[in-house]
C-alpha cells in the first residue's frame, strides 16, 4: 500500500478520480507513513480518526460522482492554524491543552475542497525561528542527511514540520506559514517546494498570529503543480479578515503553460551579497541559464535597500509580535500559573509559558513601542520597509519576475547557530524583503549543495501575480529536474 | 544602544515577563546586540518618506457594525483554565 505514497498530489487526484485506488485506501497509506515517520517529529498531533472519516465521506462523495477538488487528498495543517476541536499549540507551552473553538479560514476552505486531515505539524515556537528547534515539543528533524554524516539537520523553519512530513512523504502536501521565510526556507532545505502568497490572498483567520502585517499562509508540496492546487483551495477573499485582497482567485493550475517566452527575469545584483557561498552563486547563473534556455530574457536589476532588510524586519516582527502576544495572560486559554495578584498570575504564566526565543522578540518589540523609543525604531523601520517596497515596484517596471536563492545555505545541524541569534537570523536574508513587500514567491528545489543537500531559487513575482509565479517556477523545476530522495522515507517504496 | 540590567527588567516588567536576576545579565548582552545590529537603519536617508501602512495597496473596508457572531459563552470559556458562574476567574483584584 506504501506505493500510494509515491503520487504527486494531481496524480492522486487523478487516480481517485479513474476509481484505481479509494480515498480510504490513500489515507491509510498515509496513517502508515505518518507513523513511520515518527522518528522525524513532524507531527506535534496526528489525528488518524478524524483522517478515516474524512477520507470515508470522499470516498462517498466519489462514488456518486460528486468529488470535489482535493477528494481524499490527505494533508498535513502546520499547528498554528486553529483545527476545531483538534489541539492547537503553536508548539508554545503557554497554549497548553488549547482546543479552539473554532476553525481557520485556510484549513476550512481546504475540508470543503474535500482535503483530508493527518494532523498537526511542529514549528518554531510560534513560528518564531529558521530550524524547527525553538518548538516546545522538540526539534523535528529534516529527512536528508549528509551522505556519511550521521548527524541530524535542521529542516529549517519555522514551518519545519510541514516541510519534513511532505518531503518524507507522510503527507502529500501541506499548510505553512511565512513570515520571515517561513515557508520559503524549510521547502529549500528539504527539497520540495513552497510558495508564499500576495499578503492578502489567503486569509490569516484563525492563524495564531505572529506578526499580523507580515504572517502569509500558504501552501508547501512536492511540486510547483501540487503547490498550484492547494493555493486554489486556500486562497480568497474572507470578511473575517479585513486585510484578505476583494479580488477573484484565477485558475492557477491553468497558469503552467511550460512558456516562459519574452518573460523578463530579474537578478537582483544586492543578493550578491558579500560573503555569498560560491555554490549558491552558481546554482543562480545555472537558474538563469535554464530560464534563458527557455526563451525568458534574465537581466540584472537593483534592490538597494536590501541590505536593511532584515534590520527592519527584526524591528517590524518583535513590535506586532509583543502585541499579538498580549494576549497569552494565563487567563483565557491555555497555561496558567498560579500566583497571589493578577500580575503575578500574568508574569510567572507568561515567564513558564514562553521559550527564550519569543521572549527575546517580546522584549524588544516591547522595547522598540516603549515610550521615547517609537520614532527611532518602529517608524523609522517603517519608513525603511516603505524604501524596499518601492525598490521592487521600480524593478517590475522592467522586469516580470524576480530570481534569487532562497537561503543563503543548505540544511545546518541540530544545536547550530544557536548561541547567536543573529547568525540565525541571517538565515533569512533572501527572503524577508519579499515579505515585507508582500509579494508572492515560490521555492523549488534546483540543486544539490557540494555536502550532497537540497538548495532551492525562488521566483518572486508582483503583487497578486502568483500566476507568473507558479509558470516560471513550474518551468525551472522542470529544468531542473530535481529527483534525489531524502535518507528517510516514510511513505515510499 | 546598550541595555543594562536595569533597562532589561523595566522591559520586562512592561512586557509581564518575570526574569529571574540571574537572566538580567545575559539578556541585557543579547538585546544590546540585536539593537546594535538594528541601529543600522540609521544609516537610511527616510527624510520624505511616509511610513508603511498598509502591505497591499488597498483600503480596507467598510461593513455595517453589527452583530454577525455571539452567543458562545460556553465555547469561550471552555478553555479557560479558571472559571465560575460564567466568568473568567482571577486573583482578587479590589480589596
Amino acid at each position: 500500500m506504501t506505493e500510494l505514497a509515491e503520487f504527486t498530489l494531481a496524480e492522486a487526484r487523478d487516480g481517485l478520480a479513474a476509481k484505481q485506488f479509494s480515498a480510504c485506501e490513500l489515507t491509510e497509506a498515509y496513517i502508515a507513513a505518518m507513523e513511520k515517520a515518527r522518528p522525524l517529529n513532524a507531527y506535534i498531533t496526528e489525528t488518524p480518526d478524524i483522517a478515516r472519516d474524512m477520507a470515508a465521506q470522499s470516498d462517498a462523495r466519489l462514488a456518486k460522482g460528486e468529488a470535489r477538488p482535493l477528494d481524499g487528498i490527505p494533508i498535513a495543517v502546520k499547528d498554528l492554524f486553529c483545527t476545531k476541536g483538534v489541539l492547537t499549540t503553536a508548539a508554545s507551552h503557554i497554549l497548553n491543552g488549547f482546543h479552539p473553538p473554532y476553525e481557520s479560514t485556510v484549513t476550512e476552505k481546504l475540508w470543503r475542497a474535500g482535503a483530508v486531515m493527518l494532523g498537526k505539524t511542529n514549528l518554531d515556537e510560534f513560528a518564531m525561528g529558521s530550524s524547527t528547534t525553538t518548538s516546545h515539543y522538540k526539534p523535528t528533524e529534516n529527512p536528508w542527511r549528509r551522505p556519511g554524516d550521521n548527524r541530524p539537520l535542521v529542516p529549517g523553519g519555522s514551518s519545519g514540520g510541514s516541510a519534513a512530513a511532505v518531503a518524507a512523504h507522510a503527507a502529500l502536501g501541506a499548510t505553512g506559514t511565512d513570515t520571515g521565510g517561513s515557508i520559503r526556507q524549510p521547502a529549500s532545505f528539504c527539497g520540495i517546494v513552497g510558495l508564499k502568497p500576495t499578503y492578502g490572498r489567503c486569509s490569516r483567520w484563525g492563524v495564531v498570529a505572529y506578526a499580523s502585517s507580515l504572517d502569509h499562509p500558504g501552501p508547501i508540496a512536492r511540486n510547483v503543480r501540487d503547490t498550484a492546487i492547494l493555493l486554489q483551495a486556500m486562497a480568497g477573499n474572507d470578511a473575517k479578515d479585513s486585510t484578505s485582497a476583494p479580488l477573484p482567485v484565477p485558475d492557477f493550475e491553468q497558469a503552467l503553460t511550460g512558456d516562459v517566452r519574452g518573460l523578463r527575469i530579474g537578478l537582483p545584483k544586492e543578493y550578491r551579497a558579500d560573503g555569498m557561498p560560491a555554490e549558491i552563486e552558481t546554482l543562480w547563473q545555472r537558474g538563469a541559464a535554464w530560464l534563458r534556455d527557455a526563451g525568458a530574457e534574465p537581466v540584472e536589476v537593483s534592490l538597494p535597500m536590501t541590505k536593511y532588510a532584515l534590520a527592519a524586519y527584526y524591528i517590524i516582527a518583535p513590535a506586532e509580535a509583543s502585541s499579538n502576544l498580549a494576549r497569552y495572560d494565563g487567563v483565557k486559554y491555555g497555561l496558567r500559573v498560579a500566583g497571589d495578584t493578577l500580575d503575578d498570575v500574568y508574569e510567572v504564566t507568561r515567564a513558564e509559558g514562553f521559550g527564550a526565543e519569543v521572549k527575546r522578540r517580546v522584549l524588544i518589540g516591547t522595547y522598540v513601542l516603549s515610550a521615547g523609543y517609537y520614532d527611532a525604531y518602529y517608524l523609522k523601520a517603517q519608513k525603511v520597509r516603505a524604501l524596499i517596497a518601492r525598490d521592487f515596484a521600480a524593478a517590475f517596471e522592467k522586469v516580470d519576475c524576480l530570481l534569487a536563492p532562497t537561503a543563503p545555505s543548505a540544511a545546518f545541524a541540530i544545536g547550530d547557530k544557536q548561541d547567536d541569534p543573529i547568525a540565525m537570523y541571517l538565515n533569512d536574508v533572501f527572503t524577508v524583503p519579499i515579505n515585507l513587500a508582500g509579494l508572492p514567491a515560490v521555492s523549488v528545489p534546483a540543486g544539490l549543495s557540494a555536502d550532497g543537500l537540497p538548495l532551492g531559487l525562488q521566483i518572486i513575482g508582483r503583487a497578486f501575480d502568483e500566476e507568473t509565479v507558479l509558470r516560471v517556477g513550474d518551468v525551472l523545476e522542470r529544468a531542473a529536474h530535481f529527483t534525489h530522495r531524502p535518507s528517510f522515507m516514510a511513505g515510499a517504496r | 544602544m546598550a541595555l543594562d540590567k536595569a533597562a532589561v527588567a523595566h522591559i520586562a516588567a512592561l512586557a509581564r515577563i518575570r526574569l529571574r536576576e540571574e537572566e538580567l545579565e545575559p539578556l541585557a548582552a543579547e538585546l544590546s546586540q540585536i539593537l546594535t545590529w538594528v541601529e543600522q537603519l540609521a544609516e537610511v536617508d527616510t527624510g520624505d518618506v511616509a511610513p508603511m501602512t498598509s502591505v497591499a495597496a488597498m483600503t480596507l473596508p467598510m461593513r455595517e457594525d453589527e452583530v454577525t457572531d455571539g452567543d458562545r459563552r460556553d465555547d469561550i470559556l471552555k478553555n479557560a483554565p479558571h472559571s465560575a458562574r460564567g466568568f473568567f476567574t482571577v486573583p482578587k483584584v479590589v480589596e
